[in-house]
């Protein structure tokens, strides 16, 4: 392809893709994201190839690999087009049937349809699945039908039209004005108003600015920007551009983990193929704006997502936050004016541009507009990523889109916002996410992910390990969060472990005032919030532990015991062989009994004592009952 | 130590000292660890202190810099893994091998890391050894997930 040299040519260009492609011909579709892969995407694609070729298909039927869909509680995902149909959790021994029964001759498999569980309804196509049916998919709607190393495919879809309306027909004022009208806040954590960050980097003095664009994903449980990055590279490419030309920067980067080898891939080969067609480099359709993109592998550490620290990573040097009373949108990268924004906003911007910033505030809130992409992950029935207009209640999020807890399991709390954000109760299950919302209730939007947890999650445990997760991503560099942290999860540890003291708590409390008022950075400013807000909602949980040395979730090992009911045990010696150390005794039609000495608590014996039986128990806060070690020897009877 | 090798790595950042973290993310990737030799070669040519090349390589989790073992396990401890149980898996796969999360075994057999994230949650708790995932783990099924290395 040569060359774009202007808009006309770019309109020209387009129409001669949409007109080379036939909207009736067979295309199969096939989710391949990470989350797929791991699920055996790349064996499915194999496997169609192959099979198109036995059958005689190739050349007729095209296999396009695209991004994430979003239902990974389902992947691998495929949709057979023009029709539609959609065929979840595909494994390659089902491709033959699929292209000689459904691709061949329009006939569906039953077995790889959705079935809806209230009504056991088969369900056909992708966006009746009620998972798909109740979001708002306006930035991750995409992923599903474009190759992400196709640009083709992106330009098929509108692709660059922002930009070339920017470049030709706005003043990078009035691009300011619009993203400022929008309200749109950064996605990857505080919610700062980008239009207003990119004033201040517009008037800041100097030459050389830089914009970057922030896919240090590192919240655990998280992974909608590696989606987007992997899915649409060009939207976020497309979003960058613009903003480079907003602010007057013609060099931009691309901080993405090392951990998401997919993304780097894509997102260089977008890059690649945009300098090829004059979308970036010199001269960018022909507007006489220059721009260029870096790609910098970010090494693995969570503070390096701060975004001072992420700028100092990019100089090259250790990625640790610098003390920001001047903002990085003044003096950034080396010194520079240098605007950061988180993945998903850059991919808002194009469509804000594109459809304008009134129709972008049709979405949302009064301060929160727009939609927000959520990693609906944990105890949940659809796990997955979700995308739904701000002011979506939880209760929406979780129940009808998410399915609810699986295995009858009651909900306990949602976890919002990664390491900085905290768990919120059942009572707030109908609050409205927004930024605002989530702060006031003691947690934070974050990056967008939402993690379930059911009646066995104890909330002192979670906030132990957020603690913990903390402390090793803490750099180090100013007292409060690197000591104040650390002895923070020294307390809770102890109060896990059934040696915590009344005072720990008043402890804790004040540990966590000091790390919020007194850290350098976001990271231990926010370290405690896990902490206060399993405090506010569960205190009945650390107290339970505290004083009665009992986990009401029975999930901390040390205030637990497992054991065996004599009553329901039928000796069936699944426990007794699997058990690693050798705690279990009983034999053939002699009721099972563990041995407390021996046992380690790994919980073996009670994941595979069949359900039927149930007859392994968890218990706290009680002595093992005594019966049950004399109940030995005893023959099963019936 | 294959200072061609080495040397070409180098060569492709222009010798540019802002590169440096890339540089030895491509040389961790080379050779699955940071020799001292490279590191040494790294600072000659950047022309960067081998107190800063330390610093970096002690930083990030991305670095080792001792040799790892043949199998690289990666047991994911993300939070939607850890409320299904991640830790209980740890530990069995810990019991097993012998060794804690951040060793390597005697005979170079299995190194053992615990990641953040490994982001495919609707699969947890997953288990990662070499690239291939492994999911819905639970401690009863660790030993013979690692029977399959050699």
């Amino acid at each position: 392809m040569p060359r774009i040299n202007s808009p006309a040519e770019l309109e020209e260009l387009r129409k001669e893709i949409l007109s080379r492609r036939d909207p009736h011909r067979r295309c199969i579709s096939l989710c391949s994201g990470s989350a797929c892969h791991a699920a055996r995407s790349r064996e499915v694609a194999g496997a169609i190839q192959e099979e198109l070729k036995k059958q005689g298909l190739e050349g007729d039927v095209e296999l396009r690999r695209t991004g994430c869909h979003g239902f990974c509680e389902r992947g691998p995902i495929i949709v057979i087009h023009p029709e539609g149909i959609c065929y979840l959790k595909v494994q390659p021994e089902d491709v033959p049937e699929i292209i000689s029964e459904t691709v061949k001759q329009n006939k569906l498999l039953e077995r790889l349809l959705y079935e809806d569980p209230a009504t056991g309804q088969k369900i056909v196509h992708e966006s009746d699945i009620p998972f798909y049916k109740n979001q708002q998919r306006i930035v991750l709607g995409s992923n599903g039908s474009i190759d992400p190393k196709s640009l083709e495919d992106y330009l098929a879809i509108g692709g660059y039209s922002a930009l070339a309306k920017v470049l030709f027909h706005m003043s990078p004022e009035q691009v300011v004005e619009e993203i400022k009208r929008s309200n749109l806040r950064g996605r990857g954590g505080g919610g700062f108003p980008t239009g207003r960050k990119w004033e201040e980097s517009r008037r800041a003095a100097g030459d050389t600015k830089y914009v970057i664009v922030n896919a240090d994903e590192g919240d655990p449980g998280a992974y909608m920007d590696r989606s987007l990055l992997e899915g649409n590279p060009h939207s976020v490419l497309e979003g960058l551009i613009i903003g480079g030309y907003a602010v007057g920067a013609h060099q931009g980067f691309v901080y993405v983990r090392q951990e998401y080898p997919l993304a780097v891939e894509n997102v260089g080969y977008a890059i690649e193929t945009a300098m090829e067609k004059g979308l970036l480099g010199k001269n960018i359709l022909g507007s006489g704006f220059d721009f260029e993109v870096k790609v910098h592998r970010g090494a693995g550490a969570f503070v390096s997502g701060e975004s001072s620290a992420l700028m100092t990573a990019l100089e090259g040097k250790v990625g640790e936050p610098r003390p920001k009373y001047i903002h990085t949108a003044i003096k950034g990268v080396w010194d520079r004016p240098s605007v950061l924004n988180n993945v998903e906003t850059w991919a808002n911007v194009p469509l804000i541009i594109n459809r304008g910033a009134d129709w972008f505030c049709e979405f949302g809130t009064d301060t929160s507009k727009g939609t927000k992409i959520f990693s609906l992950v944990g105890k949940i029935t659809n796990t997955g990523l979700v995308e739904v207009p701000m002011g979506t209640t939880l209760r929406q999020i979780i129940y009808n889109i998410g399915g609810g807890i699986p295995g009858g399991k009651g909900f306990k709390a949602v976890q919002t916002g990664g390491p900085s954000g905290g768990c919120l109760p059942e009572s707030l299950l109908d609050m409205q996410v927004g930024f605002d919302e989530l702060s006031q209730a003691g947690s934070m939007m974050g990056s967008g992910g939402m993690i379930v947890m059911d009646e066995d999650t104890c909330m002192v445990d979670v906030a132990r390990y957020f603690l913990e997760f903390l402390t090793d991503e803490s750099c180090g560099k100013c007292v409060p969060c690197r000591e104040g942290v650390r002895q923070m999860l020294k307390a809770l540890t102890r109060i896990t472990r059934g040696e915590g003291k009344e005072e720990d708590l008043q402890l804790l409390e004040e540990l966590a005032e000091v790390a919020k008022e007194a850290s350098l950075c976001a990271l231990g400013k926010t370290a405690p919030n896990p902490f206060l807000s399993t405090l506010q909602y569960f205190r009945e949980e650390y107290e339970a532990h505290v004083r009665e040395k009992r986990c009401p979730a029975l999930s901390c090992k040390n205030l637990i015991s497992y054991y065996i009911d004599p009553e329901k045990c039928k000796a069936c010696m699944n426990c007794l062989r699997k058990c690693p150390a050798g705690a279990v005794s009983g034999g053939k039609k002699v009721v099972h009994v563990i041995d407390q000495q021996k046992c380690t608590k790994c919980g073996t014996c009670f994941d595979v004592c069949p359900p039927r039986f149930g007859a392994v128990k968890k218990i706290s806060g009680q002595p093992v009952p005594v019966g049950v070690q004399q109940g030995a020897g005893a023959e099963v009877t019936g | 130590m294959d200072r061609g090798k080495l040397d070409e790595i180098i060569g492709r950042y222009d010798g540019d000292a802002s590169s440096l973290i890339q540089v030895l993310l491509e040389i961790q990737r080379e050779y699955h660890w940071l020799p001292k030799e490279a590191l040494e070669r790294v600072s000659q040519r950047l022309d960067v202190p081998l107190s800063r090349i330390q610093h970096i390589a002690t930083f990030y989790k991305a670095f080792s810099l001792v040799p790892k073992g043949r199998h690289e396990i990666h047991v994911c401890m993300g939070t939607a893994c850890h409320v299904r149980g991640a830790q209980r898996v740890l530990e069995s796969v810990e019991n097993l091998t012998g060794i804690r999360a951040g060793e390597t075994d005697a005979d170079l057999k299995f190194s053992l890391e615990t990641v953040n994230c490994l982001g495919c949650c609707a699969l947890g708790p997953v288990v990662e050894i070499d690239g291939k995932t492994y999911g819905a783990m639970a401690p009863s099924k660790t030993s013979e997930v690692l029977n399959q290395y050699e």
